[in-house]
């Protein structure tokens, strides 16, 4: 090349160098450190005089002061296009089978895949005509089906303004590199489109009329959140928790059954081991909505806890992109970034390498702009040609000492819809999901009637209040009323808010399943009941736990289910009601 | 490129800077000084000034002392011959053996590939009900066990380096106390596990920043070992003191600090290192356990906490005993299915009633009545502490969760408990006096438990 731009470095330290270089630097440029045979990616994040900072995306231990740059003039960006379902890519979109194809164990220092396999072909189905007076961006010029779904062929999203179809490929097969069409925009020019184009990545993807205010639930399947923290398609939430509180299985057991099209999991800064679970069993797993491999509708971006720190910060960019790509096409997208609290850190660590001001905690100023920026690609709606389409986001943190009054915690608090607060007393006590009841909270509607959920929730706070009471002045100071109650939240609590994840049928409760058995669940806490005494009382609650319990193991809607059933109503009509027991 | 500078800059801390051309980023220099020679590593570059750390410490070092870039970062030898040697944290011989200095690798290497990694599904058996019931240890897991100084921490990591199941130990010492240096090696050599052990050992007296390297060095010889077919456990006592060699670098950098001192980095660093842990496919695997002392019992503090988030779960080592609270094996449930049918509902019941044992114990503290429930509640929280909980129960799995179901059946009816009915049929001891509804509902007595005693096969 020849209009080849470059750069000398001046310093180094940890994965921050800075550069000297004489023409011209774009802001968040993309540029590589020349390191003997190998060419390490790194990103412009500030530029002063002559001098680019920079943060190199991999270890950089081995560059000398004096070595070069090459700049390549585009943002880190990543490749939109079919083929990106199913697949198991890096921070930088690096897919990682690949690289374990050609360099076995290690992650190897310097390579860059391609993201999408550049030989597959693809049988495109051309929607317009050549000679269609005008298409402009996002608009699909065609589609390919890719696994279950229809993936369209849009106009790249960074072409404005209105173009004329010049020609379009006809039905057949193609790869990535074809060009399926050429526009002609207003001043002539003709632009070769193909199936997959380039995005930047801190760039939201605005390619829609409108953003519709998120309402219609989006089932996890995860009893306590359906039913009493809900989290609407396009919406926002976070889950903190201290470690060991089960935020990761929680997003696992989302990953699987929640009722979406398409599952973006960023593991961004976590344990490799948790990622890999996933990775093995997901192709083994089917979607109980297509009865195809659950990888089929799975994209996961990794970016484990020992790879570079700045593709950390990349990889949670990464996920929103592809997120906000296949919402474009109409679909239901759901983001799961585990752990934005790794993704702040590694703001931090930057931000302490730029010797920037620093704010609470040491993270940088700039934190809660980041984060509200993060949650805000998400949304419900509206596209060009008038269908739906949702990205919903949801976000766990890690607080320092499990405390929810840190920044990363309150900057997420303040932007998110629903908030499932994870308990370190409850996984002690092996309540899972830990999801405090207590503290959540839901912006969302919940499918069951408010004034039930109210009731529901009222019994909890009560039947906490007696049973803390109960801790000062013990059981025998407690009114018989009052021990009911909380006797009753003790079995709402065990019964329904806890949910044996490793089960196969309690892990996922369907809808209609929720609402049957919760309306049975409610009669029980209206139900007047008295009892000569406490432990007779005790003893009644633990017998109908165990006939739950059992419950929720049986398969809905089967002999067993029903068989179950009838032995609880006849347990609550002789055992239970309040004239047998009567004083 | 062996160029000699033989001026040096500024001594600030442990860290020295000299003027130089054509360094690496972590490169290893050797520093001599007329108090010997040490290694260093550059940990900072800015046009021609080079600043390194100096593993043993800055003392008398001159201004004009002779500095020697080698050209290669930190490395180690690697050879079958290294099994039980000692090293200290330079990786020079600690006992009287020969120096490594053939087959050279390089210490922090590159991480490995997820999708190369598989899911762990060996068990570790320590027979220690608490770990092997509760929480089993999983070949390539990563554990801290959380302690304050002064609990047998060291203890319980020898004796689960004796009784589990591996090929090799690697014991990387930081920060090391010299008794407890002596213990590791004398406990090892009786159980006659020194010949299959490597011993990287930084002691208290040693230079901070030479415990630095520890974890480096005993992880970068696993793998290899690992990548040879060998399962090999690494025990790294104490991590709290490398992380305080880390704050005290980042600080004499003048880096933000972003929690009581602690780098923002802190997490990223715990992580490279325990993230070393992994099972290779079709070779040997790396377990990582490790001590964590928390200053002031508070797992808070910025290394326990963070440590936390890394691992695949902790051991509280509370009053000499693993605490069943906040005690977790992340990976228990890759193995727990794939024993006996009833280790998971072992696993949770007995825990359930065991938290609410101890709300009953605080109950009886402050002076309550007690209910016939609490005191069955009681009873049953003294014979899971004895039975279960005591480090000297020294049982295999199985034996423990037959002692599981005798304990409860001892003291509830099984509609107490929230087990499901089948394991119920299954494994409720018959003849147990539990069975019996008068025998349980009147045992309030807690002394009439000894009678019972034999029946636990220890």
């Amino acid at each position: 090349m020849t209009n080849e731009r470059v750069g000398y470095i001046q310093s180094i330290q940890g994965n921050m160098i800075t550069v000297h270089f004489e023409e011209d630097v774009l802001q968040n440029e993309v540029g590589y450190v020349i390191c003997g045979k190998e060419k390490l990616m790194a990103e412009v994040i500030r530029i002063s005089d002559n001098t680019a900072y920079m943060q190199v995306f991999e270890d950089t231990k081995g560059v000398k002061v004096g070595d070069r740059i090459e700049f390549s003039l585009t943002m880190l960006s990543v490749k939109l296009g079919p083929g990106l379902l199913g697949q198991v890519y890096d921070g930088l979109q690096n897919p990682l089978p690949e690289l374990a194809k050609k360099f076995g164990f290690f992650l190897p220092r310097g390579i860059q895949l391609d993201a999408l396999n550049s030989g597959a072909k693809w049988h495109f189905f051309p929607l317009i005509k050549t000679g269609k007076k005008t298409v402009s961006s996002a608009e699909p010029l065609g589609y390919v089906q890719e696994g279950i779904f229809k993936h369209y062929i849009m106009v790249p999203f960074d072409l404005t303004g209105e173009y004329s179809v010049e020609k379009i490929a006809s039905e057949g097969d193609y790869t990535i590199k074809d060009t399926i069409a050429i526009l002609r925009d207003s001043r002539g020019n003709n632009i070769k489109v193909g199936m997959a184009f380039d995005w930047p990545i801190k760039i939201p993807i605005k390619a829609y009329r409108q953003k519709l205010t998120p309402k219609e639930p989006l089932t996890t399947k995860i009893r306590i959140i359906d039913t009493f923290f809900p989290v609407a398609k396009g919406g926002t939430y976070c889950i903190p928790g201290p470690f060991g509180a089960g935020k990761t299985v929680l997003q696992q057991l989302t990953s699987r059954y929640a009722d979406v099209d398409v599952v973006i999991l960023a593991a961004c800064g976590e344990r490799a081991g948790e990622v890999v679970e996933t990775l093995r069993k997901f192709p083994e797993l089917n979607d109980p909505r297509t009865g195809k491999s659950l990888m089929e509708r799975t994209i996961i971006i990794c970016n484990t806890s020992s790879m570079p720190v700045a593709a950390r910060d990349a990889s949670v960019y990464t996920a929103a992109t592809l997120g906000e790509y296949y919402r474009q096409m109409g679909l239901n997208v759901l983001l799961l970034a585990d752990s934005t609290s790794r993704w702040a850190q590694a703001m931090r660590e930057v931000s302490g390498r730029l010797e920037e001001i620093p704010g609470e905690e040491a993270y940088p100023a700039y934190l809660e702009s980041r984060i509200a920026e993060f949650y805000e690609r998400s949304g419900l709606v509206e596209l060009f040609l008038g269908e739906k389409g949702s990205l919903t986001i949801g976000g766990t943190v890690s607080p320092a000492g499990g405390n929810f009054d840190e920044p990363v915690t309150q900057a997420t608090l303040k932007v998110v819809g629903a908030f499932h607060g994870l308990s370190r007393d409850r996984a002690n006590a092996r309540r899972f999901p830990s999801i405090d009841p207590l503290e959540s909270w839901s912006r969302y509607p919940s499918f069951i009637a408010p004034e039930v959920i109210k009731d529901a929730r009222e019994m909890l706070i009560k039947g906490n209040e007696v049973g803390q009471m109960m801790k000062v002045i013990g059981e025998e100071g407690t009114s018989m009323d009052d021990f009911i109650i909380y006797l009753k939240a003790e079995f709402l609590d065990s019964v329904y808010l806890q949910q044996n994840g490793f089960d196969k049928v309690d892990a996922a409760t369907g809808l209609a399943r929720q609402e049957y058995v919760f309306g049975k669940i409610y009669s029980v806490l209206n139900k007047k009941l008295n009892f000569d005494t406490k432990d007779n009382a005790r003893k009644a609650f633990h017998a109908l736990r165990q006939l739950f319990v059992d419950w929720n193991y049986k398969e809905w809607e089967s002999q067993e289910f029903k068989e179950q059933e009838r032995k609880i109503e006849e347990f609550l009509d002789t055992q239970m009601s309040a004239e047998d027991k009567g004083r | 490129m062996r160029k000699v500078h033989s001026k040096i800059l500024s001594i600030n801390g442990n860290v020295i800077t000299v003027k130089a051309d054509g360094v690496s980023y972590e490169e290893l220099a050797l520093v001599k000084s007329a108090r010997g020679s040490s290694l260093a590593q550059v940990i900072k570059l800015e046009a021609d000034i080079v600043s390194l750390q100096v593993f043993s410490g800055s003392r008398g070092i001159s201004t004009n002392d002779e500095v020697t870039f080698s050209g290669f970062p930190m490395r180690v030898g690697f050879s079958e011959n290294m099994l039980g040697r000692i090293f200290d944290g330079s990786g020079r011989p600690r006992d009287k053996g020969p120096d490594l200095s053939e087959n050279l690798i390089e210490i922090t290497g590159p991480s490995v590939n997820p999708a190369k990694r598989i899911i762990p599904e060996r068990m570790i058996r320590t027979n220690i009900p608490m770990i092997d019931v509760f929480n089993s240890l999983v070949v390539s897991q990563k554990l801290p066990i959380f302690s304050i100084s002064g609990e047998p921490y060291n203890e319980l990591l020898a004796r689960i380096a004796l009784q589990a199941e591996v090929d090799m130990i690697v014991l990387g010492g930081i920060g090391l106390k010299y008794d407890q240096y002596m213990f590791f090696k004398k406990a090892l050599d009786d159980g006659g596990a020194l010949s299959r052990s490597v011993f990287f050992v930084h002691t208290a007296s040693d230079p901070i920043v030479e415990g630095l390297m520890v974890p480096d060095l005993c992880l970068a010889v696993a793998e290899k070992f690992a990548l040879v077919g060998k399962d090999v456990l690494v025990l790294l006592s104490d991590m709290t003191n490398f992380s305080d060699a880390l704050k005290e670098i980042a600080i004499t950098m003048e880096q933000v600090p972003s929690n009581r001192g602690y780098p923002g980095d802190l997490y990223s660093q715990l992580a490279r290192r325990y993230e070393k842990a992994v099972d290779f496919e079709g070779a040997g695997s790396v377990t990582i356990l490790a001590v964590t002392t928390m200053p002031g019992d508070d797992v808070t503090h910025p290394v326990p906490d963070n440590t936390g988030y890394i691992t695949e779960g902790q051991f509280y080592l509370r009053g000499a005993r693993i605490e069943p609270f906040g005690s977790l094996s992340r990976l228990k449930q890759q193995v727990n299915d794939k024993t006996r049918k009833d280790h998971r509902a072992i696993m949770d019941g007995m825990i359930q009633l065991y938290a609410q044992y101890k709300e009953a114990e605080e109950k009886r503290s402050m002076g309550f009545r007690m209910t016939a429930w609490d005191k069955k509640l009681l009873k049953y929280g003294k014979l899971f502490e004895a039975h279960m909980m005591d480090l000297s129960v020294n049982i295999s799995l199985e034996k423990a969760l037959d002692n599981g179901w005798k304990i409860l059946s001892e003291c509830f009816l099984p509609q107490e408990t929230s087990f499901r009915t089948d394991l119920v049929q299954e494994f409720w001891p018959a003849k147990a006096p539990g069975a019996n509804p008068q025998a349980a509902e009147s045992s309030e007595d807690l002394s009439g438990e000894s009678s019972q005693e034999q029946d636990y096969e220890e």
